[in-house]
């Protein structure tokens, strides 16, 4: 009743660690997948090692979490053995998030993490913690979306999902852009924003770097409507991400068009418990309401 | 819904631990138990997970060692200047009820945690054996506080220029041989703690260990201080483990991860 898929690969229920979340090591993955993810996503990863902005970097607020952590990661030869020890141990799907500054480098990198095979690659072209350095080129413009998947597509027989910013006024475009690119699948959203905390004693912003992505509770309307828009303009499957803390957050996602459901500062609010609490509530729900199946409810929103 | 943000509050108190170390005290009751820690925030100067060293009377108190550039620029402060600081965070020593004696073993600067569970200890009218080691007099914390408190104070250095000449590790297996102790408390370097361990696994005693790596947000969610091969984050299920986990973890007392997350040996 519970299992999806995402291109052609099984996932016992629709719950997705996210990327950036309890995703640095293979043995934090493999114990995000014990304790209930259909899925688990990487950190990000480039191919050289990124040291990532100072702390502060992740800081809580009323209505969610505000971040920079800055795209720290090892290097993709570093993290290797990283998604190897993933893809043997964990026994759900393993997906691969990777980023780069340069088309040439999208497709290094996604053909160095091709080696470990992960069920999914996914393409983080949407970053807004280092916005000018990588995100903005990529996520805001449809013609470069295609390039880089195309890009990517060429170098692996993997499955690719293109993550995609809502900071911009035309996601359906963008994910149609992606998928002229050759992508199976599209991820929705990243952060929002970027935004920023003041703390008033201090009269400064928190965070080292000032600004940060916007995740949590906060930014689910946007990611709603993201995702519905996206089921709108393809056929592709989704995984909806953005402020996913309940079960029934997660069928809203799924009635917008989502396939899956990305799970990331919900971790924060609930514990990694949270995979299998949503994935109980989502039953619940399904069968109060007589659903049989997640496909069945997918995209439900829809119809007139 | 669940927040946890910063306060920043006046330094009510500073005072100078050692040469290098200082004791800050802030007018906030975080009820906090032995063991856990705090997002330390100099504003301009950046965010440091630092262990509780006392709390009591709605204040608690901190003790900074400048060794970083962070933990350099916060050393600095005196009295009356801001510091910021999330938590609680983390797990606490257990002070087994039926206990009768511990035995406590600090490191370097790993002193402060044990320096608040003993004071809690004595309270509870547990005897405490304290003991300590640093590399030499100048750099051993909180002896004179503790003998104050009511501990009985051991202590040894590198060059023998206080207590024995030699490591804490001996010392405590010393007073395991000749005494009944019913738990023994470890922070200080891993390679210290991994032997504490050890020796109270030999003695068959429980024994609980303070495992730091470096962290990021402090909350269970960037997955920086994951440790192979449970893959738990110690902000979350540690920094404090019982003496068994801690030894069953392939990486401690072998190696970490840097703020890249790339492996580097101890």
């Amino acid at each position: 009743m519970l299992k999806t898929e995402l291109a052609g690969v099984k996932l016992q229920n629709p719950t997705v660690l996210a990327s950036g979340i309890r995703g640095v090591t293979g043995a934090s993955l493999v114990h995000m997948a014990k304790e209930g993810a259909g899925a688990v996503t990487t950190k990000s990863i480039s191919l050289k090692e990124r040291k990532g902005h100072p702390n502060p970097v992740i800081l809580t607020f009323e209505a969610g979490i505000v971040n920079a952590v800055g795209l720290s990661n090892p290097g993709a030869e570093e993290a290797l053995p990283e998604i190897e020890y993933a893809v043997k141990n964990a026994k759900v799907p393993v997906i691969a998030s990777i980023f780069a500054s340069t088309i040439t480098e999208f497709g290094k990198v996604a053909e160095i993490v091709s080696k470990a095979n992960p069920q999914l690659i996914e393409v983080n072209i949407s970053c807004p913690n280092v916005e000018d350095e990588f995100g903005r080129p990529f996520a805001c413009d449809p013609g470069i979306s295609t390039v880089v998947i195309q890009k990517i597509k060429k170098v692996t027989k993997i499955p690719v999902f293109a993550k995609l910013t809502p900071n911009t006024a035309r996601i359906g475009e963008i994910a149609k852009a992606a998928e002229k690119g050759g992508a199976d699948g599209i991820t929705a959203i990243n952060t929002v924003g970027p935004g920023m905390l003041i703390n008033i004693e201090a009269a400064k912003p928190i965070l080292s770097n000032k600004v940060g992505g916007i995740s949590g509770p906060a930014i689910k309307p946007i990611a709603l409507k993201c995702v519905y828009e996206i089921h709108k303009s393809t056929s592709l499957p989704i995984i909806g991400t953005g402020g996913v803390t309940t079960g029934r957050d997660a069928v809203e996602m799924i009635m917008a068009g989502a396939s899956a459901v990305g799970i990331a500062s919900g971790v924060y609010y609930r514990g990694p418990g949270i995979f299998k609490s949503v994935t109980e509530e989502i039953q619940k729900f399904m069968e109060a309401e007589g659903y049989r199946s997640i496909k069945e409810m997918r995209g439900i929103a829809h119809e007139e | 819904m669940k927040n946890d943000e910063f306060i920043v509050a006046r330094i009510e108190e500073a005072i100078q631990e050692s040469k290098d170390s200082k004791t800050f005290i802030l007018p906030n009751a975080l009820n906090s138990r032995p063991g856990q820690f705090v997002m330390l925030w100099l504003p301009g100067a950046g965010e440091k997970p630092i262990s509780i060293s006392g709390e009591k009377n709605g204040k608690f108190s901190v003790t900074v060692c400048a060794v970083g550039p962070v933990s350099k620029a916060m050393y600095k402060l005196k009295k009356g200047d801001k510091l910021g600081f999330r938590g609680p965070f983390g797990t606490h020593y257990t002070i087994p009820k039926d206990s009768t004696s511990i035995a406590v073993v600090g490191g370097g600067y790993g002193s402060a945690p044990l320096a608040y569970l003993s004071e809690v200890a004595i309270a509870q009218g547990k005897k405490v054996y304290f003991i300590e080691g640093a590399r030499n007099k100048a750099r051993l914390l909180f002896a004179e506080r503790m003998k104050k408190a009511g501990a009985e104070v051991l202590l040894s250095t590198d060059d023998g220029s206080e207590g024995i000449k030699g490591y804490s590790t001996d010392v405590l297996k010393n007073l395991l041989k000749t005494h009944k102790i019913d738990k023994v408390f470890t922070c200080g370097p891993e390679i210290m703690m991994k032997k504490v361990a050890e020796i109270s696994q030999k003695f068959k005693i429980k024994c609980e260990i303070s495992m730091e790596r470096y962290m990021k947000c402090g909350i269970g969610l960037c997955g920086q201080c994951a440790v192979d091969e449970l893959g738990i984050c110690l902000c979350k299920e540690g920094p404090i483990l019982p003496g068994e986990k801690a030894l069953s973890l392939k990486e401690f007392g072998s190696y970490r991860r840097d703020s890249t997350g790339k492996k580097v040996e101890w």
